[in-house]
């Protein structure tokens, strides 16, 4: 079960990118589709930080990953690299819990 | 599924006890923004339909990111190929790297391992907010999220926050 919709989902990840290749332009370039998809990974991307964050299961927690994300948020204002802020949000919450 | 945020989000919506159906849909709300992508990128790279079919696996930020920042067609075509194989390459070896070396670690709790996937989804977000209304919807999503996280299963609120969010851009339309 499991697979098959990981099977999917690597489908339809395809079938985007393939679509967006071959299909008409003028199916593609409305303006309202143009305006869209790009609010999409917006609100998925902060919808899942949240979540990650401050849940646990069907929980709300308040834990060191707060902390930790809140470490990551400074490193992303001083324009740090993917890698540093994510090194420095695990190290964060790491630290947190060995003290 | 080469897509680093699509991954990312299947996991996270199944490592939360979610349905693999909502994770993948999820999955693929996340890609959707790889078809503009592509849309662009097919008049840059022109080639026959076999072409397409492997240049399309290849399409990403980063590859589009790199494609679309040169003068030369030329250059844009080697960009786009150059990064797209090279970070397919490495991606998928750090993948594997990942999968073995996991059961070496005890508990990943300990290490703050737990923290890393919000710091990447904020990594990956942060270049998206440059104006106030992105700001303004990464914050609604957020806080809309959170308030279903209690009262529906795991996964579907980013269910419910996507198709907020589309009827938002599809309504609010001006241009």
């Amino acid at each position: 079960m499991i697979w098959a919709g990981v099977l999917t989902a690597c489908a339809a990840c395809y079938g985007l990118k393939l679509a967006g290749m071959s299909l008409p332009r003028h199916l593609l370039e409305d303006p309202r589709l143009q305006r869209t998809v790009p609010l999409l990974p917006i609100a998925l991307l902060a919808a899942l930080v949240a979540i990650q964050t401050f849940s646990t299961g069907r929980s709300l927690v308040l834990d060191q990953r707060a902390a930790a994300l809140a470490v990551a948020v400074v490193a992303v204002l001083l324009r740090a690299p993917f890698l540093v802020v994510v090194v420095a949000a695990t190290a964060t919450a790491a630290l947190l819990r060995l003290v | 599924m080469f897509t680093g945020a699509s991954q990312f989000a299947l996991v996270g919506v199944l490592g939360a006890g979610g349905s693999v159906w909502a994770g993948a849909a999820t999955a693929a709300l996340l890609g959707a923004r790889n078809g503009l992508y592509s849309l662009r990128l097919s008049s840059l790279l022109d080639g026959g339909p076999w072409r397409r079919v492997a240049a399309s696996q290849f399409v990403i930020d980063e590859s589009t990111a790199m494609a679309i920042g040169r003068d030369e067609p030329e250059a844009s075509r080697f960009a786009f190929w150059a990064t797209g194989f090279s970070v397919f390459v490495l991606w998928n070896l750090g993948t594997l790297i990942g999968a073995l070396a996991i059961h070496a670690i005890p508990n990943p709790r300990v290490l703050g391992l737990d923290a890393a996937p919000p710091a990447a989804y904020l990594a990956l977000l942060a270049p998206r907010l440059r104006a106030r209304e992105p700001i303004a919807i990464a914050l609604c999503a957020g806080v809309v999220a959170l308030a279903l996280v209690p009262v529906v299963p795991p996964g579907v609120p980013l269910l419910v926050v996507a198709v907020l969010v589309g009827l938002f851009g599809l309504r609010g339309a001006k241009a």
